[in-house]
């Protein structure tokens, strides 16, 4: 043969299909008394590690983006543009200002979460460490525009933000 | 007309209602638990939000069906593609009325009415909506008025997939009938009628025919399913081979027409596997259910529900567990396994039962379904481990496996 087929040696002659029914049978009747493994979605969203089935989100999870803010609730961005500069989705729109003391702040700054592919790469370029991308996952709206997230949005998020994968200690330890 | 009639049409007419609306609403709590026990089979909990426990799930699903948009194939025969789903559904309807679902109940009323004039009953009520003196002929006869349905649905769609899911569905379904009704000829001997009663009477003076005639049980069973559509032989539906067969292109209640046959096939098979193997409403090791009275009909009739009930689960627990055949295997199952063994079944029944009765003279039901129930015992062996070892499904004998002497890749 021209071409490598794999031929598989199957039992011809000496098997009993009967029994191997009723093998079969014995098994799916047992299954149906074993504990399921489905998590009840939005009743339990995340159960503890040991019980089967149950799982958690990766500390490293790049979810929809978050904001930090400094004590006096401002945010940390100072609207440098790396950002937008590094995005390669193009999806973060940034407006610099700067106030009388020639502190720079974001006028506008929004991220069209329908267009990010969630590289973390905002995260990672961030010198004030204030854009980040969270650990999190229900982003359920009823219409588009309310995917284009603004500064005030982007702060009032409260879930984990993500970790990222760290160069010098590749395990995350 | 006469006051009998009268009050034999009123008997009747209550007996179609209940059992056509017990049939349906079964029907729609048997798709509930047709997932349920897929899902506890692989590990999960099944529909469980609509209602108690998932129990309005039927009902979430018939009104869903109801409201959804009824689509037409643009080159559809109209005419045939709306009757087709009407002509799978009608049979298995109808066979719901002659199965006998519990002991005959003495019914006496004599009441007179207005305009209509006096009716009046008074008879040991069998508890079938039609006890045919024809019994399983009947069954077998419109059983096979179900393949019209799947046959025109496949073809009126105007699809490959549906036309061949139907074309499959005709072949399987008049292969089967074959090998069924072959199987139900040694029934026939034993009890020496084809009425349904008279063959649960007969179980009950003797032996249930699962014992003396097992081989029979067995492929009655087999072509059960293949009847049916069922895993391991829903051929004519094959997902992954023919996206589903012949109602690829039904929506809506014509889909759910289909789906409602399909199930209420199951539960006519089901009554029959129970009536013609397992003694019907009989309860076993008992007299009590044979003197008529209301408790013995309420009593009986929760024994034939619960067996109706677990030859269901059976089905689903089958579904659940093998794979599907493939085609020629299962054509191959059909004429060159079911067939004769069917036949022979019937040679071997028949002379044993020659010898039994007018050889050795034995006269006592019990005694002679004894007999025949060794015998089994040997056929069974025959059958089960000497023609099980690859002869049963593996094909012809003689045909090496396609590619048995390529050389392999490395």
């Amino acid at each position: 043969m021209a071409i490598g087929v794999k031929i598989m040696k199957r039992p011809e002659r000496d098997v009993s299909y009967v029994r191997a029914t009723l093998k079969g049978m014995a098994l799916t009747f047992k299954k149906m008394f074993e504990p399921k493994v489905t998590m009840q979605y939005p009743e339990e969203k995340s159960a503890p590690e040991a019980e089967r089935g149950a799982w958690t989100l990766s500390p490293r999870w790049r979810g929809t983006h978050r904001m930090l803010t400094d004590e006096q609730g401002r945010s940390k961005c100072v609207a440098c543009g790396l950002c937008p500069q590094i995005c390669p989705a193009n999806c973060i729109k940034l407006v610099p200002g700067e106030d009388e003391d020639g502190n720079r702040y974001p006028l506008i700054y929004e991220i069209d979460e329908f267009r990010c592919v969630f590289c973390g790469y905002c995260q990672e370029v961030c010198p004030e460490e204030a854009i980040h991308v969270g650990v999190h996952y229900e982003n359920a709206e009823y219409s588009r525009d309310r995917f284009v997230y603004d500064l005030e949005r982007l702060s009032a998020q409260t879930h984990p933000v993500s970790s990222l994968w760290d160069p010098t200690d590749p395990k995350g330890e | 007309m006469s006051p009998e009639i009268k009050g034999l049409l009123v008997v009747s007419a209550l007996k179609l209602v209940i059992v056509f609306t017990i049939t349906l609403v079964g029907v729609a709590l048997l798709t509930l638990m047709e997932r349920k026990v897929s899902a506890w089979m692989q590990y999960r909990h099944g529909p469980n939000r609509v209602g108690f426990a998932g129990l309005l799930q039927p009902a979430a699903d018939g009104l869903k069906n109801i409201i959804k948009e009824e689509t037409f194939p643009a080159e559809a025969n109209r005419v045939l593609f709306m009757l087709a789903p009407t002509i799978a559904f009608m049979p298995a309807l109808i066979l719901g009325s002659v199965i006998h679902w519990a002991a005959p109940l003495p019914v006496k009323f004599d009441f007179s009415l207005p305009i209509l004039g006096r009716f009046h009953y008074d008879a040991l009520m069998p508890m079938a909506v039609a006890d045919l003196p024809v019994g399983f002929l009947f069954v077998l006869a419109v059983s096979s008025m179900g393949v019209f349905g799947i046959a025109l649905a496949g073809w009126s769609s105007n699809s490959k997939y549906s036309l061949l899911g139907g074309l499959r569905a005709s072949a399987q379904m008049i292969s089967y009938e074959v090998a069924m009704g072959l199987a139900l000829v040694p029934v026939l001997m034993l009890s020496g009628n084809v009425a349904l009663g008279d063959i649960i009477k007969a179980q009950q003076q003797g032996l249930w025919y699962i014992l003396p005639l097992f081989i029979a049980f067995f492929v009655f069973l087999l072509s059960g399913f293949a009847e049916t559509n069922r895993l391991p032989f829903d051929m004519p539906e094959a997902e992954s081979e023919l996206i589903a067969g012949y109602h690829t292109e039904y929506s809506a209640m014509k889909f759910s027409m289909f789906f409602i046959a399909e199930y209420a096939n199951m539960v006519t098979v089901a009554a029959m596997v129970t009536t013609l193997f397992f003694g019907g409403w009989d309860i076993p090791f008992t007299h009590w259910d044979e003197t008529p009275g209301v408790a013995q009909s309420l009593v009986t009739g929760l024994v034939m529900f619960l067996k109706v009930f677990w030859w269901l689960f059976f089905f689903m627990w089958i579904r659940w567990t093998l794979p599907r055949f493939r085609y020629d295997q299962l054509m191959a199952l059909g004429w060159k396994v079911l067939m004769p063994i069917a036949l022979a079944y019937i040679m071997v029944v028949g002379v044993a039962i020659y010898l039994i009765e007018n050889v050795a003279g034995v006269t006592s039901p019990r005694v002679m379904m004894g007999v025949l129930c060794l015998l089994n015992l040997g056929l069974g062996y025959l059958v089960f481990i000497v023609l099980d070892r690859g002869a049963l499904i593996g094909g012809p004998r003689s045909r090496k496996p396609a590619g048995h002497d390529l050389p392999r890749a490395a």
